[in-house]
C-alpha cells in the first residue's frame, strides 16, 4: 500500500513556484535585449519619417546636402563612409591576417597570449583618444611627408591628384585601419586555432613547407571565420565617428581623389545633429543614422553567421 | 637541393618572416600611441587640471574638474541601469535551455554590440532628449547603458557556462531549487569572470563621445543635476582637441592620459583577475 501512496503523489514533477517567478523574470530581462533592438529601429524609423516622405529613395542617390534650402541627400556621406572603410580595410586585413597567422601559427602559446592582449588594449583605446593623436600626429605627417609622396609619383591616378591638406580620405583611413587590426586579428586567430591539428601534420607530413601547409590548408580551412573578422572590422569601420569625424575633413561632396577632404554617415550626424535646428534637418540625420544601422546591421550580421559557421566547427587546439 | 626546393624554403622564410614582422608593426603602434599620450600628457597635466573648471575660450589655465566628475556620474547611472539588465539576461541565456528563444537574444545582443554607438547616441536623444526637452546626463547614461548591455550579457553567460556541469547537478540532487542553485553555486563559481566581463563593459563605455555628443552634450560649469547637461572627458577631449588654442591642446592631451590610464587600468586588472582561473569553491 505504501508503494501505491508514493507513487499518487509525485513530489519531484512540481517546480516550486520561486522557480517558475525566477525564470519568468530572467526571461523578460532577456526579452528586454530583443526589445531595445525593436525600439531602435522603431525611433529610428519613426524619426526620420518627414525626409522619408519628402525625398522617398532620392534620398540615398541625391548628392545636395544644404541644410539652409532643406535640401538633403545622403550621397557623399554613403561614398565618403564606404571608401574610408574599404580603404581601411585593404592596409589591415594583410597586416591583420598576417598577425594572426603569426600568433597561432608560429608564436609559443606563452608569447602569442601576450601578445594577444597588447592587441587587445589596442581594441580598448577609445575612439577619440585614436583621434587625438591623429590629429597632432598623423595628419601633420600626411599633409608633409606621406601625401606628397603620393602626389608626385602617383599622381597622374586620379586617386592621388590635388593639393594634400592632411585633412581627408586617405588620413581616416589610415586611423580606421588601425583601429580595425584588432579585430580581424582576435578573430582570425581563434579561427585558425580551431583547425585540427591532423590538417596541419597531413600537410607537413606531404612535405609541405610550413608556410605552404599554412597558406594551403590551414587558412583555406578556417577561410568562413577569417572572412567574418574581415567583415566584423569593416562593420567597425563603418560606424566608427569621433576619430573618423577629426580627420576626415568634413566636406559634404564627392571627390575620386584620396587626398581630397570628405565626409561620413557617422561623422555628419556627431557635427551636425546637436544644433539641427527646425524639424526637417534633425530628421534627415536620422535618416542617416537609418542608413548606417541597416549598412552595419547586414555585414555584422553576415559576420556573425560566418563566425558562427566556422568555430563550431572545428576542435579547438589550444 | 633543386631549385624549385630552394624557391618554396625562400618563400616559407620570407612569408613566415613577415608575419612576425606585422605582428611587430602592430604592436609597436600601440606603444607609440601610448608613448606619445605619455610624452605630451605628462608634461600638460598639472593639479588644476583635476580641481578647477574649464576657463572662458582662449584663456590659459583652468581644468577639467568638471568634466571628470560627470563622466563618473554618466559612467556610473549607466552601469548602475546596465549591468543588472545584462547581468540576468545572461543568466538566463546560459542557465535555462530555451532552444529556440536564446539563440536569437544571442544573436541580437551580438548585433547591438556591432551596432555604431552613434547610432544609439540617435536612441537615447529620441527616447530621453526629445521628451524631457533638453540634454542630459541621463539621456547620455541611457546610450552608454544600451550599449553595456549586450556586453555584460554576453560575457555573463559566457563565464556562466565554464562552471562545470557537476557542481549545479550536485546542488540539484542536494535538494536546491534552480534558482537558489543559480544564485547560490553557478553564479559565485563564475563570478571572476562575470567581474572581468563587466569591467571591460564599462572600461569600453566610458571611452565613449559619439553617443553623449547630443545627448549628455557638454558643461562649461558643473551639472547641477541628471536632468542637465554634463560634461565628460570624451567629449572635452573632442572639443579641445579641435579647438585653435595651444592651452586647450594641452588640456586636450592631459584628459587624454587620464582617460587611457583609467581605460589600461581597467583592463590590466580585469585580465589579473580572470587570470586566477575560474573560482571553484572549496572546502
Amino acid at each position: 500500500m505504501a508503494t501505491v501512496a508514493a507513487v499518487q503523489v509525485p513530489v519531484t514533477k512540481r517546480t516550486p513556484t520561486g522557480d517558475i517567478v525566477a525564470r519568468w523574470v530572467a526571461f523578460a530581462f532577456a526579452a528586454s535585449v530583443l526589445l531595445l533592438a525593436l525600439l531602435l529601429v522603431h525611433e529610428l524609423w519613426v524619426r526620420s519619417a518627414e525626409p522619408r516622405h519628402k525625398f522617398g529613395w532620392a534620398f540615398l542617390t541625391s548628392t545636395k546636402w544644404n541644410p539652409v534650402t532643406e535640401e538633403f541627400g545622403a550621397l557623399p556621406f554613403i561614398y565618403g563612409t564606404l571608401v574610408t572603410s574599404f580603404v581601411a580595410m585593404l592596409i589591415s586585413v594583410p597586416l591583420g591576417l598576417g598577425s594572426a597567422i603569426f600568433l597561432a601559427e608560429l608564436a609559443p602559446p606563452k608569447i602569442s597570449n601576450a601578445l594577444t592582449f597588447l592587441i587587445e588594449l589596442l581594441a580598448a583605446i577609445p575612439s577619440v583618444i585614436y583621434g587625438l593623436i591623429a590629429v597632432f600626429t598623423l595628419v601633420p605627417l600626411m599633409r608633409t611627408t606621406v601625401e606628397p609622396f603620393l602626389n608626385d609619383n602617383f599622381g597622374f591616378l586620379p586617386l592621388f591628384k590635388g593639393t594634400p591638406f592632411g585633412l581627408d580620405y586617405l588620413s581616416a583611413s589610415m586611423v580606421l585601419s588601425v583601429m580595425t587590426i584588432p579585430f580581424v586579428i582576435s578573430v582570425s586567430r581563434e579561427s585558425l586555432l580551431a583547425v585540427p591539428r591532423e590538417q596541419r601534420e597531413a600537410a607537413l607530413a606531404l612535405g609541405a613547407t610550413r608556410w605552404e601547409s599554412t597558406w594551403q590548408v590551414v587558412v583555406p580551412y578556417a577561410k568562413l571565420g577569417i572572412l567574418g573578422s574581415v567583415f566584423l572590422g569593416l562593420a567597425r569601420a563603418l560606424g566608427e565617428t569621433m576619430a573618423v569625424t577629426m580627420v576626415v575633413g568634413n566636406d559634404p561632396s564627392i571627390h575620386t581623389s584620396l587626398l581630397a577632404p570628405g565626409y561620413s554617415i557617422a561623422a555628419v550626424i556627431a557635427n551636425e545633429f546637436s544644433e539641427a535646428t527646425g524639424k526637417i534637418y534633425p530628421a534627415a540625420l536620422v535618416e542617416l543614422g537609418l542608413v548606417l544601422f541597416c549598412l552595419t546591421i547586414v555585414i555584422n550580421a553576415l559576420a556573425r553567421l560566418m563566425i558562427l559557421a566556422t568555430t563550431s566547427k572545428g576542435s579547438k587546439r589550444a | 637541393m633543386n631549385a624549385r626546393l630552394i624557391w618554396r624554403k625562400s618563400v616559407n622564410m620570407l612569408m613566415l618572416t613577415l608575419t612576425g614582422v606585422f605582428t611587430v608593426l602592430t604592436i609597436s603602434i600601440l606603444f607609440l600611441i601610448l608613448g606619445r599620450l605619455i610624452y605630451n600628457g605628462a608634461s600638460s597635466l598639472d593639479w588644476s587640471f583635476f580641481t578647477q573648471l574649464p576657463l572662458a575660450s582662449g584663456e590659459t589655465g583652468g581644468g577639467m574638474a568638471n568634466a571628470i566628475l560627470g563622466s563618473f556620474e554618466i559612467v556610473g547611472l549607466a552601469a548602475a541601469m546596465g549591468i543588472p539588465v545584462g547581468f540576468v539576461a545572461g543568466i538566463y541565456l546560459s542557465e535555462y535551455e530555451d532552444k529556440r528563444f536564446a539563440p536569437a537574444v544571442r544573436f541580437v545582443a551580438d548585433l547591438l554590440n556591432g551596432m555604431p554607438s552613434i547610432v544609439v547616441g540617435l536612441l537615447a536623444w529620441s527616447l530621453i532628449v526629445v521628451p524631457m526637452k533638453g540634454f542630459s546626463a541621463l539621456a547620455g547614461s541611457v546610450a552608454l547603458a544600451v550599449m553595456l548591455i549586450p556586453i555584460v550579457t554576453r560575457q555573463t553567460e559566457q563565464f556562466l557556462r565554464e562552471v562545470p556541469r557537476a557542481l549545479r547537478e550536485g546542488a540539484l540532487a542536494l535538494g536546491a531549487s534552480k534558482w537558489r542553485m543559480i544564485v547560490t553555486v553557478a553564479v559565485p563559481a563564475g563570478s571572476k569572470g562575470i567581474l572581468t566581463g563587466m569591467i571591460l563593459g564599462v572600461a569600453r563605455i566610458s571611452g565613449e563621445a559619439a553617443p553623449l555628443l547630443f545627448t549628455a552634450l557638454n558643461n562649461q560649469f558643473w551639472s547641477t543635476g541628471i536632468a542637465q547637461p554634463t560634461a565628460s572627458l570624451p567629449v572635452m577631449i573632442y572639443t579641445h582637441a579641435l579647438s585653435p588654442y595651444d592651452d586647450w591642446h594641452r588640456q586636450a592631451w592631459a584628459a587624454g592620459l587620464v582617460l587611457i590610464g583609467f581605460v589600461l587600468l581597467a583592463n590590466i586588472s580585469a585580465r589579473l583577475v580572470l587570470a586566477r582561473g575560474i573560482s571553484v569553491p572549496r572546502g
